[in-house]
């Protein structure tokens, strides 16, 4: 009697096991295992635009243009080529931010500090992508004037 | 030979006075068509082996072409783009138009000094050369007024309207104030050396 029980209860957890991982879907969408998943659309970058407002205070600002092929190395920056103190008037770029000086231990340098040269660690393009889940964040009124 | 007899001459000499004295043994029309016939030959033979050594197979040729600057080209846009159309080494390199191109074509011979001496061998070599090989590239590009990039991109047919909002600005300023290709348009084919000297906002430079 009492393995007839056990069989049951185990019967009964295997099964609701099976619908609980039928259930379950992921955000790529349902595959079967075996079927090759079929390959996102290639996303593109948007086209050159004016500055995109920020959305949280201490945002790294968004890059509203395209950056294919711009190297960042330790030999050259291609973002600085426009966006540093020297050369943003006549690009009509954004200056690079006076925060980006700093070693870390609050020292100011001559030049771009290393911690913050590497752009593309913080600042990136933006595709035109469509959010997975909803979202209702919103700014705040300092930053959205709304 | 000369001190013993003053009229006594050497073979550069002989071969001279047998220029100069008028043919005996050939007609004229057969000087005309053998000298006619070896013209179309040499200078025939002179322009193919101009062209042989003209394209990127030949560049490539050379380990230090083919593992240094052909695989940067590589990913750049003049290697692989969505038209499908694509600059090899000569067209950036080597002026199209003969008599720059035999003026280019002699300065190689310096090239072929150095890659006898082995002067950028390895990458080390390279890269210990390539802002000192960059700014001989720029410096011709820039006295030249970017002559081989005119080849394909003009000013005349450029359409502002189709650019993006930053290249409409920066070539109509750049058209204005009469700059050339190659004082914006560095690094677009191959990798940048160290710009710490050449600019040193966009460099990191010493850490």
């Amino acid at each position: 009697m009492k393995k007839i029980t056990m069989m049951l209860a185990l019967l009964a957890i295997t099964s609701t096991s099976i619908q609980a991982i039928a259930e379950v879907t992921s955000l790529r969408g349902v595959k079967d295992i075996e079927e090759p998943s079929s390959a996102p659309e290639n996303k593109r970058y948007n086209k050159d635009g004016e500055p995109i407002p920020r959305d949280y205070v201490q945002q790294p600002p968004l890059i509203p243009h395209k950056i294919t092929n711009y190297r960042i190395n330790k030999k050259s920056n291609k973002c600085m080529s426009c966006h540093s103190w020297s050369k943003y008037r006549e690009a009509g770029a954004t200056k690079i931010s006076q925060t980006h000086f700093e070693s870390r231990d609050k020292q100011v340098l001559a030049n771009v500090s290393a911690r913050r040269y590497f752009c593309t660690q913080c600042h990136v393009p933006q595709v035109d992508a469509k959010p997975l889940v909803e979202n209702e964040f919103e700014p705040v009124t300092a930053i959205s004037g709304q | 030979m000369s001190n013993n007899n003053s009229k006594d001459c050497n073979t550069l000499c002989k071969m001279w006075q047998a220029l100069k004295k008028p043919s005996v043994s050939y007609s004229l029309g057969t000087l005309l068509v053998v000298g006619f016939i070896s013209g179309i030959i040499f200078w025939g033979g002179f322009n193919t082996a101009m062209e042989m050594t003209n394209n990127e197979q030949f560049c490539i040729s050379c380990h230090e072409m083919k593992d240094n600057v052909y695989q940067e080209y590589k990913q750049t846009i003049h290697y692989s783009n969505r038209t499908g159309v694509r600059a090899t080494c000569p067209d950036c390199h080597v002026p199209r138009e003969w008599t720059h191109k035999v003026v280019r074509k002699i300065q190689a011979s310096n090239e072929l000094l150095h890659k006898a001496l082995g002067t950028i061998d390895t990458r080390e070599k390279f890269e210990a050369k390539r802002l000192e090989l960059a700014t001989h590239v720029w410096a011709a590009m820039k006295s030249t007024d970017s002559r081989e990039c005119r080849n394909c991109h003009n000013f005349e047919y450029m359409d502002f309207a189709e650019q993006g909002r930053r290249a409409i600005k920066q070539h109509s300023e750049g058209l204005e104030a009469g700059k050339t290709c190659i004082d914006c348009h560095k690094g677009i084919a191959h990798e940048l050396p160290d710009m710490h000297e050449v600019d040193p906002g966009a460099s990191i430079g010493e850490i």
